[in-house]
């Protein structure tokens, strides 16, 4: 989505035409699908498409709109983000996503102490002495808290059932 | 009149059991954590602690919550006048004169104001909720589903006229937002729509996934890009600044008034706190002798949005309450809250749950009473609060977005769409496509679908049912003016320069 650009970063103009196209697109992928249940009037009422269909086709005009009104020569050729930005937006969005891949695999409690302690290590430049209480405290507060207190289970791993939960 | 003062003493006593009272405070308290924290804001703050209050009787969990979003909205004001962050939107106003009064040595005097003001504003607007949400809601108990559907009509109507953003983008957001809406089981003809064949999505998708991904994870991949840096004024407030403060305050109830009526009318009207405070802020500056001096430390610049922020919030629940149209995303959140405990909001919640709307409306007067004692009392620790460096702050609160997002529906599918919806959150706004509108579509789209629904069948299929009487007629014709009033200003700017 925020594709880089050969210097600066990627255009707002860029961007937004992209944005725009995606919405088209998925204005076309509601209404191909209403289309296929049926978007008219059945004896018995209107078919399932029938209101969706026609929020597809308002959104697929108003982002076609969006997309001409773009194009226009005199649109913002500001800089959408640029590098150093966008750096530091993938330094939290891409450990996120690892973590809630590792979430899958060890439960929300491992996953957590992982992602606070990497995150403190390595953008907060943290020894252990700070990292240790935090990474560990936050996990045991939210066990007790949703496991205990609230009885609300959350996604355990390995770790937990060996542990007996 | 009678009647409602009644009902709100009987309110009274159900709000003020002692049970009530702790989640008051226990609401409170994480409100303002959540107003001041970074990528936690009213909507998903509530959002995320919803689920713990399944289990809750209704009463308590709706004051608990509600008491959040008073939390938040004072909490905003303290990161805008110390930090020059807003931590909420509608806090971005308080931003123009909250910092530099406390850039010289006056935060105390600022936040006091800040405080009072957002007091003053919620108290007009309960005023006002007390007294008309019972008349709307009679008046109300005479609509069909043509009525209905004109009336959600004129809400999303009101959006593209309102909003600051491009009508077009607003319109595609809307519209994206009732599509994500229709998705799954179609509980009228019992077919799958738009699911693919992909299992997992026949439930459709849940707007709290949708709040707490755009606002909470959109929100925290914006700071990072902007480099946190919290450079911070020092927060001393003491019972003289305080009592110094309140002396000059009342030179000021013309702006406060002011701002009062503008934010409820914005709350009612779901223009939300956000362009309240703005055009509150507008208003003062126009209309006050010290207008040029706005931006470098004029109490009244903190009053204005302040007072319209805090009445807007209030007010948009009275659509809430009585139509079941909520006026603002956080008032969307309580209104998806109400449905999961079992409660239909509309009219008939008035003649069916009154222990419930006068206990949340009473509650609205405490809970404001009790968060203005404490955050008056406890700034220092909300501000110590944003000293903790963001590498631990931004991962804790992705990791509470994460568990928010899960606990819905016990689904790790929902933890992934959340990121999904927070890279969206994250380019949406950076192109000025307003979210709002997205989250109020996705709560309202199948209320909204079912009541166009109707009307066609009672009208078998012609779009004459909604200008069958001069009710649903005058509300449709007051949305479609709103709808084209960006076309109606442009075509008066366009016009009028050429006859000068």
């Amino acid at each position: 989505m925020e594709a880089e650009s050969e210097q600066g970063g990627a255009s707002q103009k860029a961007v937004d035409l992209f944005v725009a196209a995606a919405i088209m697109a998925l204005a076309a992928l509601v209404m191909y699908d209403s289309q296929r249940l049926g978007a008219k009037w059945a004896s018995d009422g209107p078919q399932a498409g029938y209101f969706p269909f026609y929020v597809g086709l308002i959104m697929f005009v108003s982002a076609g709109a969006t997309f001409l009104l773009a194009l226009r020569p005199k649109a913002s050729d500001r800089i959408f983000v640029d590098r150093q930005q966008f750096r530091s937006v993938l330094a939290i969005f891409v450990p996120s996503a690892v973590y809630i891949a590792l979430i899958y695999l060890l439960g929300i409690y491992i996953a957590s102490a992982i992602f606070l302690a990497f995150f403190m290590r390595v953008h907060g430049g943290y020894g252990p002495a700070m990292i240790a209480p935090v990474a560990l405290g936050m996990p045991v507060f939210l066990f007790v808290l949703f496991e205990m207190w609230f009885l609300v289970p959350l996604p355990k791993g390995p770790v937990e059932s060996l542990l007996g939960f | 009149m009678a009647e409602s003062l009644e009902a709100l003493f009987h309110g009274f006593a159900v709000a003020m059991s002692l049970k009530n009272i702790l989640f008051m405070l226990v609401g409170i308290l994480l409100g303002v954590l959540i107003g001041v924290l970074p990528g936690l804001g009213g909507a998903n703050g509530v959002a995320i602690l919803l689920p713990l209050t399944f289990s809750m009787p209704p009463t308590s969990a709706i004051i608990m919550l509600s008491c959040i979003y008073w939390g938040a909205l004072f909490g905003g004001a303290i990161t805008s006048v110390l930090f020059n962050i807003p931590g909420e939107p509608w806090s971005v106003a308080t931003t123009f004169d909250g910092y530099p009064m406390a850039r010289d040595g006056r935060a105390g005097e600022a936040l006091t104001a800040a405080f009072t003001s957002s007091f003053v504003g919620a108290f007009i607007a309960v005023v006002v909720l007390t007294f008309l949400a019972p008349l709307v809601a009679q008046f109300a108990l005479q609509f069909g589903p043509p009525e209905f559907f004109a009336v959600q009509f004129l809400t999303f109507c009101s959006f593209v006229g309102m909003s600051k953003e491009p009508p077009f983008k607003t319109l595609a957001s809307m519209m994206i937002g009732f599509a994500l809406a229709a998705v799954g089981l179609d509980t009228v003809t019992g077919q799958l729509r738009m699911t693919f064949g992909i299992y997992e999505i026949i439930r459709g998708f849940d707007f709290l996934i949708a709040v707490i991904g755009l606002f909470g994870i959109g929100e925290i991949l914006l700071t990072m890009e902007e480099g946190l840096s919290f450079k911070g004024a020092s927060a001393k407030i003491n019972a003289r600044v305080v009592w110094q403060t309140w002396k000059k305050l009342p030179k000021y109830w013309a702006t406060s008034i002011r701002g009062a009526l503008v934010g409820c009318w914005m709350g009612i009207t779901p223009g939300g706190a956000t362009p309240a405070s703005f055009m509150s802020y507008g208003l003062a500056k126009r209309f006050s002798k010290d207008g040029p001096q706005f931006g470098t430390g004029k109490i009244e610049g903190v009053v204005a949005p302040e007072t319209a922020a805090h009445a807007a919030g209030t007010s948009a629940l009275l659509p809430m309450l009585t139509l079941g149209i909520p006026g603002s995303p956080t008032a969307a959140v309580l209104l998806g809250g109400l449905l999961i405990w079992g409660l239909q909001p509309g009219p008939l919640l008035f003649v069916e749950q009154k222990e419930f709307v006068w206990g949340l409306i009473a509650s609205i007067y405490l809970g404001n009473i009790v968060g203005l004692l404490i955050v008056l009392t406890t700034v220092p620790w909300w501000a110590a609060i944003l000293r903790i460096p963001f590498s631990i702050i931004g991962p804790a609160i992705v990791v509470v977005c994460a568990i928010g997002a899960y606990t819905v529906h016990n689904a790790m599918l929902d933890v992934a769409l959340m990121l999904f919806f927070g890279v969206v959150g994250y380019a949406f706004k950076k192109l000025n496509y307003p979210l709002a509108p997205l989250v109020l579509a996705l709560v309202l789209g199948d209320m909204a679908e079912s009541a166009f629904r109707q009307s066609m069948i009672i009208s078998r299929g012609s779009l004459s049912a909604f200008w069958a009487n001069g009710l649903v007629g005058s509300i449709m014709a007051l949305a479609l003016a709103l709808l084209f009033w960006p076309l109606i200003v442009q075509a008066k700017n366009s016009l009028l320069p050429k006859r000068a």
